[in-house]
């Protein structure tokens, strides 16, 4: 229960920025499919899309800011924000849970079953129940899929080098939190600094990672379930670490700026919540997709 | 005054009028009255689909369609109805009722609302563009695989396919947001000393409802993702010769699919209560009771999802978890239909409409129950599976205890929202046509489910014929009926006889304390509850 | 038809499993309308009796003590515990054990393959091992749009029905070809999806001869409503009869022998009219985008075989024998002779008049399936 020490909570003005996003999502999603169905136009209305949201996102947040800054949120705000992110984070986790989910079934279901067919009657006459495994090959609607040579990412390489990045990053970011805190802007601006570093570093060793992957290992999108499930949840964890990076800069600019106080830094602590979920998923990547 | 409400950082009434202000707005009542109206027009959009359907299935053979843009109707029927018409009439009333009934100034984050409701628009647009695209000759119109979207049949599908996969996107996150926005609301704008356990009933409705949302609705998203990559990135998640497996996509689809169906009904099991004690004159029953019943059945409908598909073959031992897990739904239910009538029960009862609604509901909605548990036992499924049987059956729960109990709720609360009362005869009217017609619709449809015809075709064979004919009258009969709806709604906002602040003579909360109707912002000063 | 030969339940059952479906279902029904209807009435009763307009005053609205309350609410949830879990959960699980029990006793097994839009059989084992046929629906479009009497078996005639021997447990293999199908007869109660790529199993044991129909139940595209399952259960006397006759006529269909022009283009229409007419139509007009018109087709007028006499990737036999993305895989749906006819036929029928390669031997497709 917020505390009603004043019972004013800030309503603010209308504002046109979230339906223009609106609009701007209608015009990426449709363009995107135009794209991948050969039409025309595709390439523009992706482009328009992904301008007037970026556009809007920085409006809105920038509008958020000033507000911020304007001392329109009180602790009965901060409340809010702080439940709405907790909540948001659950959800993406959520999403990740599907594609895990997806990578447990495979492994533990489907190719087993695939190879598990009585002699006389399997289709697949020697696939093996194996792990990393690019499935038993076959007639896909008519298109044939011949099982692809590849060697799967072993865990010791890039991808130890890029858990310790994010781990650190983990620290730095808390390091910064604490220098918040205790009103060390000098130490506060040093460890955003590195740790928006230490997110761009890995960002790079995953991009070798995959040059890697597609140019030597023969491992891509298309190498079945394992080739799948590998690259959407890597991929879809380095989006979200790229989307933690911008919003750290963001963040770091605002804390050269002389942003937040000890006691008023909502917006700093949302972001260092998603990084550290960010960082968690990764964890969870490192065991089960490349290590186990 | 002006000191000490809400708004004080902004001038009153300079509010942007006309377009704008709906454009913009931050307002809980204007948004929920925008989720109201998108719904109304989305029913009668999905409703005119389907009567496209019942009209080929008149009589057997070809008459008006080929098959394949049957194909199309039914699904985009089914997604505009479930996510365009009654996911939004509930987060409308959300809007409308929560931060009443909690004694709240507004929503607690204003500005995500209107991003939740302006998604639904584009959605809408992408759902049924490829209608149009293919009269110009782009793509071969909407997705033709049922909304549930299954493999391998939606990887050989055309661009309808991709449309729909991003119309569930932008759906998912505006679910979300909405969500967020409500959880937010209820555990931070709840007036002082409202604990949680003297919430509105309709308020827990929600928030397991907002609970559930969160955590399915991105594992859909994630699903129709795998698909999207699978038919056009190379990926093989949903096919065997890649190691992955089509029933996959069934798993993630349900363990999103059926606590959707929770999603639907879990706001409307918490102002149905509300609406009897009113009109009972007396306090609901077993508040508690209901409260952890609502609980149990959030907490159940995250794992009973494979009684969507027992007949896909699952091990004997799934086969058996999945459906005593599934009959165990009932059990929290049957609690509920027992505080449900015992509220009712020495109660001093009137029948308005929204009273007529309400009983009528109970006892449609215990139907679609009944016949739920019994599509539970996976032997009896196997005749029942993807027949016309379970398409009685969730109609019977869809429209029955979704849309008829959404139009309870529209009744009840209208004259607060209005400030004007409806026309009593003719709300009557519409729920004796609308309540007949239905079972006329749908009653036919048990039968002909049980004698053998499956669903998705566009044709049948001669023994269903009379069943079928029935059907389609009845439902033309629906859909006329559920115009007069529409007419009541407009005559009422247009004027009519004043609503008093408490318009019912047993209402009972907080929304009954303010004006009708309310003021622009609700709860200038927060109420303290003893 | 009347409502008199109108079903209200379940068709007559004529397998152990559907006579146990039905009980099951007669049962659950039976309870379920029982609690409807006491629910019901104790509901009417309050309606009636309860109401303002008749003086009725509330009852003094003080909330039960919470001991009540428990007891009350638990009555229900204990009914509805025993019904769930005794009394319809004991048969349930026994049921469920004898339906997915598809091995023991089992005396013969069959595959049968669901593809866009037609059921493929294949005995596997016993003396009609080799056996192997598709099934096609044989309701022309004259039926279909209400220019032809329909007749009594509308949309549920297939050209080759399943035959089956009274009595005999037969396991059956189910899998498909390209998307999801569920073979289905309602009589039998045994109903499995076919998913491509994997195998699930399921079993019949016909006691009563007769024929039995039923329909694919997948959503499976366009011909969804277009594939009926129709199977002839007969004494094993008469199976083995048939046994024998299916195999002479396949051993004959089988040999290659060269044909005329005249030969293949009559057969040809008969396979396209079956096979292909669905998706291309009958005149050779197709269904664009989608479906793309035979006549003027560049396939169909282009080469078949290149120089070296192997034939061309993506030409006209190509697309036949293996098909590519909706166009289904044809080679084991048809054999050398039906895929030379309707080849020949759609060079030179259908507005077609192919220069190169303009007719297709039975011995070539043969020697291209090498
Ligand atoms: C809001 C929607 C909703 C609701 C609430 C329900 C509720 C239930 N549903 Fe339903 N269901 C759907 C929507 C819904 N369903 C849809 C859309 C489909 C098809 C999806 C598709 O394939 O397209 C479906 C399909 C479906 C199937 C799959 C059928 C098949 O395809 O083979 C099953 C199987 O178990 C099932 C079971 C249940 C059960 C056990 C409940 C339980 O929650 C029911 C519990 C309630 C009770 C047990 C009633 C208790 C009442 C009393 C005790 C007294 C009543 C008497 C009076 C009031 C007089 N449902
Ligand atoms: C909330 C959900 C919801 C609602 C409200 C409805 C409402 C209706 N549904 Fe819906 N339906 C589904 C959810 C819903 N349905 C789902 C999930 C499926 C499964 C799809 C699939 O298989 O994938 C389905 C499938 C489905 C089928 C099966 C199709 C098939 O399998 O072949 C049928 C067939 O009768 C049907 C009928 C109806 C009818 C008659 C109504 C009526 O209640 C509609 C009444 C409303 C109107 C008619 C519109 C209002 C009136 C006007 C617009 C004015 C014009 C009217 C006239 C001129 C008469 N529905
Ligand atoms: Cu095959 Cu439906
Ligand atoms: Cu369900």
């Amino acid at each position: 229960m917020a505390t009603h020490s004043e019972n004013q909570y800030f309503v603010p003005h209308g504002s046109i920025y979230p339906s223009i996003l609106s609009v701007g999502l209608l015009s990426l999603a449709s363009g995107f499919i135009f794209n991948m169905n050969h039409l025309a136009f595709g390439q523009w209305m992706m482009y328009l899309g992904a301008a007037i949201i970026i556009a809007m996102t920085f409006k809105w947040m920038g509008t958020v800011i000033t507000e911020s800054l304007t001392g329109k949120y009180k602790a009965w705000e901060d409340k809010s924000f702080r439940v709405g992110m907790i909540v948001f984070i659950c959800s993406e986790i959520a999403f990740f849970a599907a594609f895990f989910g997806a990578l447990f079934y495979m492994r533990v279901l489907s190719v087993p079953d695939l190879a598990g067919f009585d002699a006389d009657i399997t289709p697949y006459k020697d696939f093996l129940s194996t792990w990393p495994s690019a499935g038993p090959g076959g007639v896909v609607l008519g298109t044939e899929y011949a099982v692809p040579k590849f060697t799967a990412m072993g865990p010791w390489g890039l991808p130890a080098i890029n858990t310790a990045l994010l781990l650190t990053s983990g620290a730095t970011i808390t390091w910064a939190h604490w220098a918040l805190i205790k009103n060390k802007r000098t130490q506060l601006v040093l460890g955003m600094l590195t740790t928006v570093l230490l997110g761009i570093a890995f960002l790079i060793c995953q991009g070798l990672e995959y040059h890697h992957a597609y140019t030597e290992l023969g491992l891509t999108l298309g190498t079945g379930a394992y080739g799948a499930t590998f690259f959407m949840l890597t991929g879809f964890h380095g989006f979200h670490v790229t989307l933690g990076t911008i919003m750290l800069i963001v963040i770091l600019i605002r804390c050269m700026k002389g942003h937040f106080t000890p006691e008023h830094h909502f917006g700093f602590e949302g972001v260092a919540w998603y990084w550290h979920f960010v960082d968690v998923v990764w964890l969870g990547l490192f065991i089960f997709v490349y290590w186990l | 005054m002006s000191t000490t409400t809400v708004a004080n950082h902004e001038e009153h009434h300079d509010h942007p009028t006309g377009i704008m202000r709906w454009l913009t707005t931050t307002n809980h009542k204007d948004i929920g009255t925008m989720y109201l109206t998108f719904s109304l027009v989305m029913f009668l959009v999905g409703g005119s689909m389907i009567l496209g359907i019942r009209a080929e299935l008149f009589k057997p053979g070809l008459q008006l369609m080929n098959p394949d843009f049957f194909n199309q109707l039914i699904g985009v029927h089914a997604l505009i109805m479930i996510f365009a018409a009654l996911m939004p009439a509930a987060t409308g009333f959300a809007n409308w009722m929560i931060p009443l009934q909690i004694g709240a100034p507004d929503m607690a984050l204003p500005r995500l609302n209107n991003w939740g409701f302006w998604l639904l628009p584009p959605s809408a647009i992408l759902l049924t563009l490829p209608f149009t695209l293919a009269m110009f000759g782009i793509g071969d119109g909407a997705l033709a695989t049922g909304w549930t979207f299954y493999p391998p049949l939606s990887v050989q599908g055309g661009i309808g396919v991709d449309f729909a996969i991003f119309a569930v996107h932008l759906l998912g996150i505006s679910s979300v947001m909405g969500s967020i926005n409500i959880i937010v609301t209820l555990f931070n704008m709840r007036a002082p000393g409202m604990t949680l356990m003297k919430m509105p009933m309709f308020a827990w409705g929600w928030l397991i409802t907002a609970f559930l949302l969160v955590a399915t609705i991105p594992v859909l998203a994630g699903a129709v993702t795998m698909l999207l990559t699978d038919r056009h990135f190379g990926t093989h998640f949903f096919d065997a010769a890649g190691g992955g497996d089509p029933i996959m996509f069934q798993h993630l689809f349900w363990f999103f699919g059926h606590p959707e169906v929770y999603i639907l009904l879990l706001p409307v099991w918490g102002f149905i209560p509300q609406i009897l004690q009113t009109f009972s004159r007396k306090p609901m029953y077993g508040y508690k009771a209901q409260v952890y019943s609502l609980w149990a059945i959030g907490a159940l409908a995250v794992v009973v999802w494979a009684h969507h598909f027992f007949t896909a073959g699952m091990p004997v031992p799934a086969l058996l978890y999945f459906m005593y897990s599934t009959m165990a739904i009932s059990l929290p239910l049957a609690v509920l239909f027992f505080c449900w009538i015992k509220t009712m029960w020495k109660g001093s009862m009137t029948f308005e409409t929204p009273m007529l609604f309400a009983v009528g509901w109970i006892i449609l909605f215990g139907i679609g129950g009944l016949t739920g548990l019994v599509l539970a036992d996976v032997a009896a499924d196997a005749q029942y599976h993807n027949s016309y049987f379970v398409v009685a059956h969730f109609h019977y729960t869809l429209f029955a205890g979704g849309i008829m109990g959404i139009m309870a709720g529209v009744y009840y609360w209208l004259p607060k929202m209005t400030g004007n009362m409806y026309d009593e005869k003719l709300g009557k009217w519409h729920f004796w046509l609308t309540a007949i017609s239905f079972n006329l619709t749908f009653i036919p449809q048990f039968f002909v489910g049980l004698a053998g015809m499956p669903r998705r075709i566009p044709d049948y064979a001669l023994q269903f014929a009379e069943f079928n004919m029935i059907s389609s009258i009845a439902a033309f009969a629906l859909g006329l009926s559920q115009l007069l709806f529409v007419y009541v709604i407009i005559k009422c906002v247009k004027g009519g006889k004043k609503a008093t602040d408490k318009v019912w003579e047993g209402a009972e909360g907080l929304e009954w304390t303010l004006s009708s109707p309310p003021p622009y912002h609700s709860f200038t000063e927060q109420p303290i509850i003893k | 038809s009347a409502f008199a030969d109108y079903s209200w339940n379940f068709p007559e059952p004529v397998t152990p499993m559907a006579l146990d479906t039905l009980h099951v279902h007669n049962k659950f029904m039976l309870i379920t309308m029982v609690i409807f209807v006491v629910v019901l009435a104790i509901m009417i009763y309050s309606i009636f009796a309860h109401r303002k307009n008749k003086g009725y005053k509330a009852v003094a609205d003080k909330a039960p003590s919470t001991a009540v309350e428990i007891f009350w609410v638990l009555v229900p949830f204990v009914i509805l515990l025993l019904i769930d879990f005794v009394i319809m959960g004991i048969p349930a699980y026994h049921s469920v054990v004898m339906m997915e029990d598809t091995r023991d006793k089992a005396t013969m097994v069959i595959k049968v393959t669901g593809s866009q839009w037609r059921w493929q059989y294949e005995y596997l084992d016993g003396d009609a091992q080799g056996i192997k046929f598709v099934s096609n629906l044989t309701t022309t479009a004259d039926q279909q749009h209400n220019v032809a009497d329909k007749g009594e078996n509308y949309l549920l005639e297939v050209d080759n029905h399943l035959v089956l021997p009274v009595g005999e447990k037969v396991r059956i293999l189910m899998t498909a070809s390209d998307v999801l199908h569920n073979w289905w007869v309602p009589q039998f109660g045994s109903s499995r999806v076919a998913v491509p790529g994997f195998i699930r199993e399921t079993w019949v044991q016909v006691d009563k001869a007769g024929t039995y129909r039923g329909q694919c139940k997948e959503l499976c595209g366009k011909g969804h409503g277009y594939m009926p399952v129709v199977v002839d259960a007969v004494p094993m006397a008469e199976y083995k009869v048939w046994v024998a006759a299916k195999k002479a006529e396949i051993a004959k269909a089988g040999e290659i022998k060269e044909m005329t022009k005249e030969d293949l283009v009559a057969q040809g229409k008969a396979v396209y009219e079956k096979n292909c007419a669905v998706c291309h139509q009958v005149n050779g007009a197709g269904l664009p985008p989608a479906f793309p018109a035979m006549t003027g087709s560049k396939i169909a007028l282009g080469p078949v075989f290149g120089a070296d006499g192997k034939y061309l990737k993506d030409g006209h036999l190509d697309r036949l024998l293996n098909g590519k993305g909706v166009m289904p895989a044809w080679k084991s749906t048809l054999n050398d002779t039906e895929i030379a006819a309707v080849i020949t036929y759609e060079r030179q029928a259908l507005g077609n008049a192919a220069s190169v390669d303009p007719i297709i031997q039975p011995a070539q497709v043969q020697a291209a399936r090498q």
